[in-house]
């Protein structure tokens, strides 16, 4: 019993590391940069979930909506300042920029919000479900968080599929140059990408927070490089593979922790990282793209 | 000689060369004369060892144009290993230069072994996902190197993964003792020995990029397709560079572990990795003598700018994106050859000069 318990927490964090993931691999599919700064945009949606909760005392729906509308704009605005200007030139430009913008908001919230952890509240109000007798517990937050990836996901892949800005988006991955051929904005599409990630972001930092309550300025950095990890190991551009890689790696790091040890649960997820890239260099649901000569 | 000088090349390394021995030699006055205040000296033998850490990476991410995002892995490993070797060798060799050079050499080549072994998968992996593997490599090496138990005692050496399995005899100590890092370290790092260090990274680096293997290496990162079909061996001249870069950064590792009395591997994690690197592209890519300045520059400003307290980090990150804006961006460069010209034609209307080029 106990290992389904572990299978049902792992796929738990594993569906909040799918909607980071998710983010990551939507951005880097149309702009072709690895987003640093993505994990620090989870962080900042969770601060400002915490600061309509706890000092304006709002409803959970409310602190969550404010929290996808500021990093929306935060997204949008990052984008705008930071990475536009910067379209064309060489990935590690882009990279090193979105690392220094990845400092200036850890730094920004450690002397809006101090460094010491705030404890958060967790938005859901659902009473826990025994099964079996209590052997087998499921909280709300796992229910929630999976219900929400799952929407996320049958969401994204219907907006991709069948909007026009969806399948602008699509056309942008697939040949930039053809597509501003085509008549689409390249610029705004990439701007909707980051809206969209940054928005997934916010979602994605409360439900991360509702689950482990301790919130401070790096909470968003390890989440946000082990979902970059799963965002990999699912095949990076991918959306159904980014979902897989995600529930993935939260299974997996449940099972480290549970099996082998505590300490070295982090070993263990890189390490099962690098084995799949040896089988499958892009990723498990990646398309392996020939290079032309 | 005029036949060298005239040499490009050569005349860049020796401007290196001449660079850092004048900034040793300055600053090794200073120290003598005691005219460098403690917060200055405490400085030296880790700008060395950062620079050394920037010029054997500018050699994979520049040179070869592999990005490598787990440079502080190789740097852990040679700074958790030249610990223990140093203390191990402690009764043998009385020598505390010779000791140290011991340390180098062994977390060098621990490193480069590494480096070696992970190079076999990596170098199967291009462009950013070799940069993923890079980044999962350095963090498993800080997860086990953080759980790692050394120690010595009466019985002899000891190493486990966790402190059940690890009982010393009275007497013994521990050399890393898990989260708690290395402690008791003999600081045996001295800044006539990192600039030595640094010497020797030039000095393998420049060679190796003027050398026959240096060629291939840059035209396998200006175009593998073509280099490999007129018969280079991709593959071995990629793991050439990468385990000269690790070797150069256990090294440099080792010299910086020995530098403090006490360290943990979360001070090896992902950002110190970012930061060498940032120390690359801002120097240039390619360019050595730009990463030993920017290593320098940018070690000592978030130090120097600690007054400002707090507000130092966000500083940083602030001149980071606007530094990546202004050298790379196409529309403040169109902007600022503006500006420049408008200066160069005022600097020729001030001197009286005729414009040459503009107009004729």
């Amino acid at each position: 019993m106990q290992i389904i318990q572990y299978l049902i927490n792992g796929i738990s964090i594993g569906a909040v590391y799918a909607i980071i993931a998710l983010g990551y691999t939507m951005v880097y599919g149309i702009a072709k940069m690895l987003n640093f700064a993505h994990g620090d945009v989870i962080m900042v949606g969770a601060y400002i979930s915490f600061c309509v909760t706890n000092y304006l005392g709002a409803p959970a729906w409310v602190a969550l909506i404010a929290a996808m509308a500021v990093c929306t704009v935060l997204g949008i605005v990052i984008e705008g300042l930071a990475y536009k200007p910067l379209r064309g030139t060489p990935s590690l430009a882009v990279l090193i920029t979105a690392i220094g913008v990845s400092y200036f908001l850890q730094n920004a919230a450690q002397l809006i919000w101090s460094s010491s952890p705030k404890s958060f509240t967790s938005i859901v109000t659902m009473k826990p479900i025994s099964l079996l007798d209590g052997q087998l517990v499921i909280t709300g937050e796992v229910l929630v968080t999976v219900a929400v990836s799952a929407l996320v996901m049958v969401g994204l892949t219907l907006f991709t599929g069948k909007t026009r800005t969806g399948k602008a988006m699509r056309a942008v991955s697939e040949d930039r140059d053809a597509a501003q051929l085509m008549g689409i904005n390249v610029n705004r599409t990439i701007s909707t990408t980051f809206a969209i990630g940054s928005a997934l972001a916010a979602v994605a930092g409360v439900l991360l927070c509702s689950t482990v309550p301790t919130l401070q300025p790096t909470t968003g950095s390890m989440p946000g490089i082990r979902a970059f990890t799963a965002a990999v190991l699912g095949g990076i551009g991918s959306i159904p593979g980014a979902m897989l890689g995600g529930i993935l790696i939260g299974i997996i790091e449940t099972f480290a922790k549970a099996y082998i040890s505590t300490q070295l649960s982090d070993a263990v997820v890189f390490s099962v990282l690098i084995i799949i890239l040896l089988v499958k260099p892009a990723g498990l649901l990646g398309k392996q793209v020939q290079e032309k000569v | 000689m005029k036949k060298i000088l005239n040499n490009k090349n050569t005349r860049t390394n020796l401007i290196t060369y001449l660079v850092v021995i004048v900034a040793f030699v300055i600053m090794q006055t200073l120290y003598s004369l005691d005219m460098l205040s403690n917060s200055m000296k405490g400085y030296l033998v880790p700008i060395c060892a950062y620079v050394s850490l920037a010029v054997s990476l500018n050699l994979l991410v520049g040179v070869c144009g592999e990005l490598s995002l787990g440079h502080a892995g190789f740097m852990g490993i040679g700074a958790f290993s030249g610990v223990v070797i140093a203390a191990l060798l402690k009764d043998v060799i009385a020598s505390d230069v010779l000791r140290l050079l011991c340390a180098m050499v062994f977390g060098g080549l621990l490193a480069g072994a590494l480096g070696f072994l992970i190079g076999i998968p990596v170098l199967r992996l291009r462009g950013d996902y070799l940069a993923i593997v890079t980044l999962a490599f350095g963090e498993i090496v800080k997860n086990l190197v953080g759980n790692l138990y050394v120690g010595i005692d009466s019985d002899g050496f000891h190493m486990a993964i966790s402190t059940s399995r690890m009982e010393l005899l009275e007497g013994g100590t521990y050399l890393i003792a898990g989260p708690k890092g290395a402690t008791g370290v003999e600081k045996l790092a001295s800044f006539p020995m990192g600039f030595v260090l640094v010497l020797l990274t030039l000095f393998v680096v420049l060679n190796l990029i003027n050398s026959k293997e240096g060629r291939a290496i840059k035209a396998v990162r200006d175009n593998r397709i073509a280099a490999e079909s007129v018969g280079i061996n991709v593959t071995a001249f990629r793991m050439k560079a990468f385990v000269v870069s690790a070797f150069l950064a256990g090294m440099a590792g080792a010299l910086f572990g020995m530098n403090y009395s006490s360290f943990t591997a979360s001070k090896f994690n992902f950002n110190t990795s970012i930061n060498i690197l940032v120390f690359v592209v801002l120097g240039g890519m390619g360019n050595i003598l730009g990463s030993v300045i920017s290593a320098t520059a940018l070690y000592v400003l978030p130090e120097a700018m600690r007054g400002l307290e707090d507000f130092r980090m966000l500083l940083y990150a602030v001149v980071l994106i606007l530094v990546m804006l202004f050298t790379w961006s196409p529309k403040v460069k169109e902007k600022t050859e503006v500006v420049s010209e408008w200066v160069k034609g005022l600097f020729y209307k001030l001197t009286g000069k005729k414009e040459v080029g503009v107009n004729e």
